[in-house]
């Protein structure tokens, strides 16, 4: 049994999104990157099912800075094999390029199971879950929960919204977008992961170029702007304090 | 069980654990535990953990430290020092037995979750709370004067301000930073501050067991403290102080280090003139854990208090070395519904009443995890309506408003 995990690094939100000069993209100049944390919940459900099935785990990421220290932590985990993906993502890369790129990658490691965080707060066009089923002509599920495997075939528990759960059988291979693993992801001690920095592999694969076909042209991005019809109030906690008692009054609030 | 027998060919958990403790400081020290029990009756949740220091003891004799590695109560623990302040054979308990069943159950994952994103934000960001390292030094904007940060000052300068995570981020704690601030500017401290260079002490990480972390963490802060010129450190946080005291060094990293509470009582006679009354106070004392039992700061505390006009110092019953812990020390900051789910008690709230208990109109403090316990632990105890929670710093820089 074959697992490959797809992890993306997204921006992080602790700090501040700047837009850059162009006024369509971000500025990536002080941008901070994060694991996104459903990729995260994916390794986590591909190292749970390493563990009851005995399955050999590959993650697999495009090769961003930051990107060695997530395979690490994978390693960490558990996984076997980790590849990072080479190629120019300075100059852009939407999910539909990326999709692409991976699809060769992919049918190589002649995968049973492909998880993928179903989504990420910068998919643009769409999340990558199933573009990349739509090219390598697998069925894909999304918004997994949970895995079961047996001879063959994968039941997975997808969830709706509104409190539903419904359990799919599906025939490997599939690709399943992750919505949660069963447990947290685990927390992996840092002399853990400085050991696999010393033992593990990280192999490079190349990209090749980025046919960004299908994804959107930004023609402005921008941060939310304050609408008109708000007032906010400034000042010391006891002056916005003051402030709101008269506009209750004035409102007739008794 | 010996030393020796952890040379076999095979040796048994029990005896590979047992020997590594004999790398702590004093470690070889529990060979000569008498089983008296001591320690688990003195410490604050002993009564519901499965294996308090000496049963530990006992299971290791036994062969048996499987069985440890399986209960989760060793997170209920602490590091207060409580256990190691008491025990009359002097074993290092609190750094060796406990930190390193710690670090055991941390390997094995066996961690609460709630604790794992306090280590998670730490590694990621450089602080537990996860907050964005580059607003570390945020909090200076709100003053009427500037707070230089070292790559700003760009000379050397007298002291290294170590601000520390709660006091740099914490709303509540923040109030206590300023306050220090306020006191460093009226001595005319030449001092600057690391901001975004600055990185967690760690020491709250390495005793909950994440040594790696506090490595981690400790080997950036040297590096920072190495590009810069200054005489010393002072720290409003005793966790930071202990690191760098005593931890730090063991990993190359040698500078002096002094609490703010004993900087600022040794110039206490420049303060004086500043100080003004602010009213007739009755003020008890908490002893932080980390600045008396595991430091023996006792006095220049009480000193600062004694010095502030109007104000009169009672003790709690627990004082000094037999003071009580907030509940925040060893990780169990990043534990409060872990240890409120085995519990149904907060040890901060034991320690609001006994502020009640002798009156007190103020809970002077000295440690940045306490302002935010002990105001939410006073919310929850009857009587404890009208007692103000203060860090010694803010006493000082109430006494030295009224001035103005």
């Amino acid at each position: 049994m074959n697992i490959v995990v797809l992890a993306k690094l997204i921006p992080d939100l602790v700090e501040e999104l700047e837009i850059d000069d162009s006024g369509t993209a971000l500025d990536m100049t002080w941008l901070r990157l994060i694991i996104n944390e459903l990729d995260d919940h994916a390794i986590e459900e591909a190292i749970l099912l390493k563990e009851r099935t005995g399955a050999n785990v590959t993650v697999l990421a495009p090769d961003i800075e930051g990107v060695d220290d997530i395979l690490f932590t994978a390693a960490a985990k558990g996984a076997e094999r980790l590849i990072k993906i080479v190629g120019d993502y300075e100059s852009g890369v939407n999910n539909h390029a990326l999709a692409r790129v991976l699809t060769p990658v992919m049918k190589d490691l002649q995968p049973d199971l492909i998880l993928v965080g179903v989504e990420a707060h910068e998919d643009l066009d769409g999340s990558i879950g199933p573009l990349l089923a739509g090219y390598l002509d697998l069925p894909f599920i999304g918004y997994v929960a949970s895995i079961e495997l047996e001879d063959g075939k994968a039941t997975a528990t997808k969830e709706y919204p509104g409190g539903l759960s419904v359990e799919m059988e599906v025939t490997l291979p599939v690709v399943l977008g992750i919505q949660v693993a069963e447990e947290p992801p685990r927390y992996v001690a840092v002399s853990k992961v400085r050991q696999a920095m010393k033992t593990a592999e990280i192999e490079e694969l190349e990209a090749g170029d980025f046919d960004l076909a299908g994804g959107p042209t930004i023609d402005r991005m921008y941060q939310p702007e304050v609408s008109e019809g708000a007032t906010i109030i400034d000042g010391s906690l006891d002056d916005i304090a003051d402030s709101l008692i008269g506009i209750f009054k004035e409102l007739g609030v008794q | 069980m010996t030393a020796t027998a952890a040379q076999a060919p095979n040796p048994s958990i029990s005896d590979t654990f047992y020997t590594s403790l004999f790398e702590v400081d004093n470690g070889e020290r529990i060979r000569a535990c008498l089983q008296c029990g001591t320690c688990s009756g003195v410490c604050p949740f002993g009564y519901l953990m499965g294996f308090p220091p000496g049963r530990m003891i006992a299971y290791l004799r036994a062969d048996r430290f499987e069985n440890v590695l399986e209960s989760d109560t060793v997170w209920m623990c602490v590091s207060c020092y409580a256990c190691t302040a008491v025990c009359p054979k002097e074993i290092p308990l609190t750094p060796g037995l406990m930190t390193r069943a710690k670090e055991e159950l941390l390997l094995e994952g066996n961690v609460p979750t709630e604790l794992q994103d306090a280590l998670m934000n730490s590694q990621r960001y450089g602080n537990p709370l996860g907050e964005s390292p580059r607003k570390r030094a945020e909090w200076t904007k709100g003053l009427d004067f500037d707070i230089p940060t070292f790559r700003e000052a760009k000379r050397p300068v007298d002291v290294l301000w170590f601000v520390g995570d709660y006091p740099s981020y914490h709303p509540r704690v923040q109030l206590t930073t300023k306050a220090m601030a306020k006191i460093l500017r009226v001595l005319g401290v030449d001092f600057a501050i690391l901001g975004p260079e600055e990185n967690s002490d760690g020491d709250s990480q390495r005793l909950a067991g994440e040594r790696g972390l506090f490595e981690m963490l400790a080997e950036k802060n040297g590096k920072a403290f190495g590009k810069y010129e200054f005489n010393e450190i002072i720290t409003s946080d005793p966790h930071a102080y202990n690191a760098i005291k005593n931890e730090y060094p063991k990993l190359g990293i040698n500078f002096p280090v002094q609490h703010f509470t004993e900087f600022v009582a040794d110039r206490i006679d420049e303060l004086k003139p500043h100080l003004k009354d602010i009213g007739e106070r009755r003020v008890t004392y908490h002893d932080p854990c980390y600045l008396g039992r595991a430091n023996d700061i006792y006095d220049p505390p009480r000193k600062l208090l004694g010095a502030i006009p109007g104000v009169e110092l009672v003790e709690m019953t627990h004082n000094r070395t037999n003071s009580l812990c907030c509940g925040g020390g060893g990780g169990g900051m990043w534990l409060d519904g872990f240890q409120w789910e085995k519990a149904h008690v907060r040890l901060s709230e034991w320690r609001i009443q006994e502020a009640v208990n002798v009156d007190a109109d103020i809970l002077a403090v000295a440690c940045p995890y306490e302002p935010p316990r002990f105001e939410d632990a006073a919310k929850m105890v009857q009587g404890a309506g009208r007692l103000m929670v203060k860090d010694i710093a803010e006493l000082l820089a109430d006494s030295l408003k009224m001035e103005e």
